[in-house]
């Protein structure tokens, strides 16, 4: 790069800042889990991985960390992922492929709404006061 | 595709010497073999500080702090933890705890420290200056060179109440503003780096872990007081840091943040590294100068003080590097926000280098006032091995011990010297009851005669009898007028040395003959060494009622001094032994004593 401007060096450090952010736990509110068991796996959990990770990018989410675990114990249903974000129940959702994968950032993380058809775990009071309280 | 987990390499000194350089390519090499190289970004950082469990390697989000990591992990670490998302628990630092992510903040060697200096260090990647500039690097520039008159940027520092971390504790902003006011066409702005002082390392992490900062301060500097060159003293011995400065200047010119017009400010600053042949005097200010003048490294008489006449005679502002990586910190938050870390007489933070008989060596940065006690103690985890604590030395060969008794002192510049020790350049060295005070006292004075340039008699001609004495002493040759002549000249050396180098020179004996004066005495009048370490003071034998005649010390002494039969008790010739203490060592049955 040639010498820059003031303004330039702004824009960097704003562009830069965002990147570095990713890496920073401080201010990481939340966690989407994904089930990477061999079972997980099998049915396309990368996929969903790759998929939830440029969704994020995408849509500019910088406060919530992508993990992955083993298998969550329901294997019939896989790829799971498990979403833990605040003012929202945790949930296991089953079924995910990209697709519902961008539909749960829009919906669960943006709107705060439960992509229903594929809650599969969690106790269920817990959705239940918690709904209750909305 | 953005990166889902990040892994951090520790690439500091300590860790690169236990290899994590190859621990860094095979990770590399793992995540292209794995399939994952697109999904984790591996970053070689600057020092975490916790030098005791290195190799580190950390891995974000999860904040696994992995100690200890051998290359060969590698592969492991990637399968497991990036792959199938389980931690490697063997390789976890606090891997008994019940819970399931060893959280760095949980770990004690980390919770008392504050960190200023070392805010990038362990965090970005030292060779990018990318990341320094997104952790607001460069930002005080940008402040100073269109916000900020000098005055503003002199004020700013005088409010912070920052004091030079290179030992004396001299107020920042006075040095700044005598060379501000000092009228010339050329100035100079010079950082010192020429870390000399046995077991301190701190400069030198700053400068691997975020060399930026010492850049961006000094142009501060430049732009503060009317000066378009810097210099860079550093010594040669620390190739890594020099490489880093070098990598890290080239990416400031490239970005203008060097050189000519600076962000189009029409401020031109630019600077050079200096090279130290590893001369302990030149880290004294006028033999610095000297120094990069292409002189022998001797000291000036001052005044005329470097801020009136420095390099080249001209005015010149010389700092230390941790010093001056406070400058940007205190530019962006503002000198108030800096002056309420801290005690009244120290303001901010201070790195030490905490190294000797402690559990956890490494690097810590405090905020003043933190006593003792806590650094040896919650920082440190206590002394190594469950021996007794014995005292500190800090400050290096300038500096002098502390006690137990004054373990709870508040640690600034005031306190330190009130004790008759001096704050240094953050060197702390952990003695334990194995440690014997006279012979400690005896390995500092070595150095500063070894070091002493030899200008000025009090320091060349008193630092050779101290030294002298001492040896006297540790032979058992010593007498009560020993301790009287120690004083007399460790008190002329004082008065009458040209440089600091002298000047504190007889500091370790004095304290330490001030805290332990009954183990001088156990020296002179009984002609023992109470720890067991003066050679010539002690006597190994063998005691018959313990020993079974394993022959374990027999075969371990190097001059074949023990003789026995086997399931016999065994005899130490005296006349042949060499007291290196291996059969001492090499006993399981404690039959060896020491006398």
């Amino acid at each position: 790069m040639a010498k820059m401007t003031l303004e330039e060096l702004r824009n960097l450090r704003a562009s830069k800042q965002k990147s570095l952010q990713k890496r920073s736990i401080e201010g990481k509110e939340g966690q989407i889990i994904i089930g990477m068991g061999t079972c997980g796996i099998a049915a396309g959990a990368k996929t969903v991985l790759d998929a939830f990770l440029s969704e994020l990018d995408a849509k500019g989410i910088t406060n919530i960390s992508v993990t992955q675990t083993g298998c969550m114990g329901l294997c019939h249903v896989e790829p799971t992922v498990e979403v833990v974000v605040p003012n929202m129940p945790d949930v296991i959702y089953g079924n995910v492929d990209a697709k519902v994968a961008k539909q749960i950032v829009q919906d669960h993380l943006i709107d705060h709404k439960l992509v229903s058809d594929h809650v599969f775990d969690r106790p269920a009071a817990d959705i239940y006061v918690k709904d209750g309280d909305k | 595709m953005a990166f889902r987990n990040y892994i951090l390499v520790c690439g500091g000194t300590g860790c690169e010497s236990s290899r994590a350089d190859d621990i860094y390519k095979n990770l590399i090499a793992e995540c292209e073999a794995q399939g994952v190289k697109d999904e984790v970004q591996i970053v070689k950082t600057g020092c975490f500080g916790f030098c005791e469990q290195g190799p580190i390697v950390k891995i974000l989000p999860e904040d696994s702090f992995y100690v200890q990591v051998k290359p060969e992990d590698a592969k492991e670490l990637i399968s497991e933890h990036i792959i199938k998302g389980r931690e490697v628990t063997r390789l976890l630092y606090n891997k008994d705890k019940s819970h399931k992510h060893a959280q760095v903040e949980e770990i004690e060697f980390y919770q008392k420290q504050f960190r200023i200096v070392l805010r990038n260090c362990g965090f970005i990647d030292p060779e990018k200056i990318d990341e320094y500039i997104a952790r607001d690097g460069y930002s005080a520039l940008e402040k100073v060179l269109f916000d900020m008159t000098p005055d503003e940027i002199i004020g700013e520092l005088k409010t912070s109440g920052l004091r030079g971390r290179g030992g004396a504790g001299f107020p920042t902003w006075m040095k700044w503003n005598f060379t501000k006011m000092a009228e010339n066409d050329q100035k100079f702005v010079v950082c010192n780096a020429d870390e000399g002082d046995p077991g301190a390392y701190m400069d030198r992490s700053t400068l691997e872990g975020d060399p930026h900062t010492v850049l961006e301060a000094m142009t501060i500097c430049g732009k503060a007081i009317g000066a378009n060159q810097g210099y860079i003293y550093i010594r040669a011995e620390y190739p890594l840091a020099i490489h880093r400065l070098e990598v890290a200047m080239e990416q400031a010119r490239e970005y203008g943040l060097l050189g000519k017009d600076i962000l189009g400010s029409g401020f031109d600053f630019d600077i050079e590294i200096r090279l130290g042949a590893g001369a302990f005097v030149c880290g004294e200010e006028t033999a610095l100068l000297q120094s990069i003048e292409g002189f022998r490294g001797m000291p000036q008489p001052r005044p005329p003080f470097p801020a009136v006449k420095g390099l080249w005679q001209k005015p010149t502002c010389i700092n230390n590097v941790e010093t001056w990586a406070n400058i940007p910190v205190i530019i962006n938050k503002g000198g108030a926000w800096f002056q309420k870390i801290g005690t009244a007489d120290s303001h901010g933070t201070k790195v030490f280098a905490l190294t000797g008989k402690i559990k956890n060596s490494g690097l810590v940065e405090v905020p003043m006032g933190t006593t003792l006690r806590e650094i040896v103690f919650d920082v440190g985890g206590g002394i190594a091995n469950g021996k007794e604590f014995k005292a500190v030395q800090t400050g290096g060969p300038s500096g002098g011990v502390i006690t137990k008794e004054n373990l709870d002192t508040p640690i600034d510049f005031g306190g330190l010297q009130k004790i008759g020790s001096m704050m240094g350049s953050g060197g702390m060295i952990v003695m334990d009851e194995d440690d014997c005070i006279v012979d400690v006292a005896k390995f500092y004075l070595n150095f500063t005669v070894d070091e002493s340039c030899g200008k000025c008699a009090p320091c060349r001609i008193g630092g050779r009898s101290l030294l002298n004495i001492l040896e006297k002493i540790t032979n058992g040759k010593g007498t009560q007028r020993d301790i009287d002549n120690i004083h007399s000249i460790g008190l002329a050396m004082r008065k009458g040395s040209l440089c600091a180098l002298g000047q504190t020179a007889p500091n370790p004996i004095l304290s330490s003959l001030k805290y332990f004066p009954e183990e001088y005495k156990a020296h002179i009048e009984e002609k023992r060494c109470p720890a067991g370490k003066c050679k010539k003071l002690i006597s190994y034998s063998i005691n018959v009622d313990k020993c079974i005649g394993c022959t374990a010390c027999a075969r371990k002494c190097p001059v074949g001094a023990i003789s026995g039969e086997r399931k016999q008790a065994h005899i130490i010739d005296q006349a042949a032994c060499i007291k290196c203490g291996a059969c001492l060592v090499a006993c399981k049955f404690g039959a060896v004593e020491v006398h």
